[in-house]
């Protein structure tokens, strides 16, 4: 497979010698789900946010479809993070826009403002929004305005709206963390669907550490803004947890 | 108290008991009083008086026997000094509105950064700084007599009050739903049409309506300095002492006010969400 996104010695401090993360190595490949653990605090907002520089990084290589993200120019990263889909814990839907407006969010990396603002989408897109709500669902809250859904429906129209920028690459922050445990599992289906179906790698931060066993591929223990654990599911024990976020009561 | 029951927890010794649990403050107190001997003496210096009042009543009796019955046989005049503040009104809060948007967006501290938003700030700020019949008098000067500088009266006026209303509206919306346009790859202005205005446009129209109503008074003032509209008739009236005339202005106006009170009403109602 070939690699997707190569993080090379990735450091942050939002506060001069103060690190959140230290020389994060990583490359993602393929298809599937990577999920990203660790204790509160310890960077995994901040490493995802960075790889399409919500979040600024302070030095390092965030190597994509051939280009260092780091180094891009404010049109060359928004052409980037138009390749780049990012599904947040709060949903973060423009509340007062319609779900169909929501979606169609999504192509506005191509679709010109002024163009945006008469809602004169590409037909193509539009027809591939209607298609997504049936994916995921919501066929008939085309026109329901986004803040009359519940946490679930919001986090599959916020999917959706990724899934609208025909991504290379799905990065989801605590997509989960907002929601009941059934549809935290739906979601997290939907995330894994998707990937397969599109063949692009998803890289989810959580809390769960068991639904990421269950659902990922690859997880990624951080502690300290150091990678502390990279492999299978299987690898995840109790000394390994324990490494990761400290103590031990917790495990019991 | 008697001695608790063995179960309670006895009341801390340390807590104690004359301390005031509410403490007035000599330094207010002192406050309200200068207040009060500057209210006595102002009153006094300004011959403040009820002599002086009664002796006013008097000539206020005059003054409002004359005013009845309103005389509405100039309605001519009259119809035509309203329709001249009403489109003076409304063209001012149009334009206004116009300038103030992009004015309001350049001020917002949330969205750009301090060398813009200071100077823009500036702007809006000196808009505000007079009342409307002041500017109104600098533009009669500028353009001379007549509506044009009603209108620019009150388009100053408006920016100075919408455009700061429109950047604190903007100061206060989501971020995190901005952050979500921005990851999406969408321009500056992507993110304003999808992240911003969704957002800010039910206030903006809120403010728009009560810029209006705003103007449709001013609009009545500006022209008692010349710059068109009932208020110079209103005024040339009051100076040949046609008080019934004068009571039939003043009457329309009202209804005016109330007219713009129902349309804002309406406004508001058309756009909730």
């Amino acid at each position: 497979m070939s690699t997707a996104l190569e993080i090379r010695n990735l450091d942050k401090a939002y506060v001069a010698g103060k690190p959140v993360l230290r020389g994060i190595n990583l490359s993602i490949e393929g298809n599937g789900i990577t999920a990203i653990i660790g204790p509160s605090g310890t960077g995994k907002s901040t490493l995802i946010r960075c790889i399409n520089r919500l979040v600024e990084p302070t030095s390092g290589e965030i190597l994509f479809e051939g280009k260092d993200l780091v180094k891009l120019n404010r049109a060359e990263l928004r052409a980037a993070r138009s390749r780049i889909g990012m599904v947040f814990q709060e949903y973060n839907l423009v509340e007062r826009l319609s779900v169909m407006e929501n979606l169609l969010t999504g192509t506005l990396g191509k679709t010109p403002a002024l163009k945006a603002f008469f809602r004169r989408f590409d037909p193509d897109d539009i027809r591939r929004a209607w298609e997504m709500l049936e994916v995921v669902g919501l066929t008939g809250f085309a026109n329901a305005r986004a803040d009359s859904l519940s946490g679930g429906q919001r986090q599959r129209v916020g999917i959706s709206r990724a899934v609208m920028q025909h991504p290379a690459l799905l990065l989801a922050d605590e997509p989960t963390s907002s929601l009941d445990p059934k549809t935290s599992v739906e979601i997290m289906e939907l995330l894994a669907r998707i990937s397969d179906s599109k063949g692009i790698p998803v890289i989810i931060n959580m809390h769960d550490v068991d639904l990421a066993k269950r659902f990922a591929s690859r997880i990624i223990g951080m502690s300290g803004g150091h990678v502390v654990y990279d492999g299978g599911a299987d690898g995840l024990t109790d000394e390994v947890l324990k490494s990761i976020y400290g103590g031990e009561g917790w495990l019991q | 108290m008697s001695s608790p029951a063995p179960s309670f927890t006895p009341v801390p010794a340390h807590v104690p008991a004359h301390v005031r649990p509410f403490q007035s403050s000599w330094l207010a107190r002192a406050g309200w009083l200068l207040l009060f001997i500057y209210l006595v003496y102002a009153m006094a210096s300004l011959d403040f008086s009820w002599t002086r009042f009664v002796a006013g009543l008097e000539h206020g009796a005059k003054f409002i026997s004359r005013m009845f019955p309103p005389d509405f046989t100039r309605w001519d005049l009259l119809v035509k000094g309203m329709a001249e503040s009403l489109q003076m009104a409304v063209l001012a809060s149009f334009i206004g509105v116009i300038i103030s948007l992009p004015l309001g967006l350049l001020a917002a501290r949330n969205l750009m950064p301090g060398f813009i938003t200071w100077p823009v700030r500036v702007i809006i700020i000196a808009c505000r700084s007079y009342n409307p019949v002041i500017v109104a008098i600098v533009a009669v000067k500028a353009v001379g007599f007549g509506a044009l500088a009603g209108i620019i009266a009150l388009t100053v006026a408006s920016v100075g009050f919408v455009a700061k209303l429109f950047a604190e509206a903007i100061e206060e919306i989501s971020m995190k739903q901005i952050e979500a346009v921005r990851a999406t790859g969408a321009s500056f202005g992507g993110v304003v049409i999808f992240g911003v205005l969704p957002q800010v446009m039910f206030r903006f129209i809120g403010f728009a309506a009560y810029e209006t109503d705003a103007n449709l008074r001013n609009s009545t003032l500006v022209g008692i300095v010349g710059a068109g509209g009932i208020g110079g008739t209103l005024f040339a009236a009051f100076q040949r002492f046609d008080y019934d005339f004068v009571f039939a202005i003043v009457l329309t106006i009202i209804a005016l006010i109330m007219l713009g009170e129902l349309l804002q009403i309406g406004v508001k109602k058309v756009f909730r969400q």
